[in-house]
C-alpha cells in the first residue's frame, strides 16, 4: 500500500510510502483525493518521511491536491521531507503553497 | 576526454522501468564515489528524461529508450537519454520551467530539474525521428573512485 491514511480532527493525513515518481503517482493522488473527498478537511499533511525517491512527479501531485483544497479553503502541510525531496520542492516553490518542514538528515 | 568506462541499456518506455532506469544509472556512477547528494542529483535527472519520453515521446505507444553512461578519469559522469519518438518542435520553449503540453498533473519541471541536479544539458531533436538528451555532472573527488 503506499497511502495510509489517518484523520485526527479536521485534519487529514496522507503518508505515503516507496518512491513517487510518474509510475507511483496515479496511485497516491487517487487515495489522497478519496480521503479528501470524504473527510473535507480543514488541513490536509502529505507526509514524506517513507518516501525514499521522489521526482518532479511529486510536484505535480502536490500542487494538484493545492488546487483542489483551494476550492474550499483548506490548508496543505508538507512533512518529513527527505534532503532530496526538499530540492525539488525548493526548486518548484512549493513552499508558496504549502507550509514545508523537511528533514534535517537522511 | 576518453571514456574510462562505460555502458549501455534499453529498455521498453513502460512507467514500471523508471525506478529500474534511474536505479542502474546510480548504480553505475557509484564507481566515482559520489555523494548522497550527487548520487540523488543523477538519479533524480535520469528519472526525469526516462519520463519524459514515456509522457512525450512516445505518448501513446512504447517504443524504446537507449540510455549510455561514460565515465572519465576526471571524474565526470556523462548520461545520454535517446529515443526514437515524435520529437520536440521547440525544444527553447520546451524547456521552459512550467511548460507542458500533456496537461494533467504533469508540473511542466522536467527539464528544470535536469539543468538545476547536472552540470550541464543538452537536447537534441527532430520532428518525426525523436529526441536525445545528454547530461554531465562533475563529482567531487574524494578517495573511493574506482573507475
Amino acid at each position: 500500500m503506499a497511502v495510509e491514511i489517518r484523520t485526527s480532527g479536521s485534519a487529514v493525513t496522507a503518508y505515503l510510502y516507496g518512491e513517487l515518481d510518474h509510475h507511483t503517482a496515479r496511485e497516491m493522488r487517487e487515495a489522497i483525493d478519496r480521503a479528501v473527498d470524504l473527510n473535507m478537511p480543514a488541513l490536509l499533511v502529505l507526509d514524506f518521511s517513507n518516501i525514499s525517491f521522489m521526482d518532479s512527479s511529486g510536484i505535480g501531485l502536490v500542487m494538484g491536491r493545492y488546487r483542489n483544497l483551494a476550492k474550499t479553503g483548506a490548508r496543505l502541510h508538507i512533512a518529513g521531507a527527505s534532503p532530496q525531496i526538499y530540492k525539488v520542492m525548493k526548486l518548484a516553490g512549493i513552499e508558496r503553497l504549502a507550509t514545508l518542514e523537511g528533514r534535517v538528515k537522511e | 576526454m576518453k571514456a574510462e568506462n562505460r555502458f549501455t541499456m534499453s529498455v521498453a518506455a513502460k512507467s514500471a522501468n523508471e525506478g529500474f532506469a534511474r536505479a542502474c544509472v546510480a548504480a553505475f556512477a557509484a564507481q566515482l564515489d559520489p555523494t548522497i547528494e550527487e548520487i540523488n542529483d543523477i538519479k533524480t535527472a535520469v528519472s526525469e528524461a526516462v519520463t519524459n519520453c514515456i509522457v512525450h515521446a512516445y505518448k501513446e505507444k512504447i517504443g524504446k529508450i537507449y540510455i549510455t553512461a561514460e565515465l572519465t578519469a576526471d571524474n565526470v559522469i556523462t548520461v545520454k537519454i535517446r529515443d526514437t519518438g515524435c520529437g520536440i518542435d521547440n525544444v527553447e520553449k520546451a524547456m521552459e520551467p512550467l511548460y507542458t503540453t500533456v496537461g494533467g498533473e504533469r508540473a511542466g519541471l522536467g527539464f528544470a530539474v535536469m539543468q538545476s541536479f547536472m552540470d550541464a544539458v543538452k537536447v537534441r531533436s527532430v520532428v518525426g525521428k525523436g529526441t536525445t538528451v545528454r547530461m554531465r555532472k562533475k563529482i567531487s573527488r574524494r578517495y573511493g573512485a574506482n573507475l
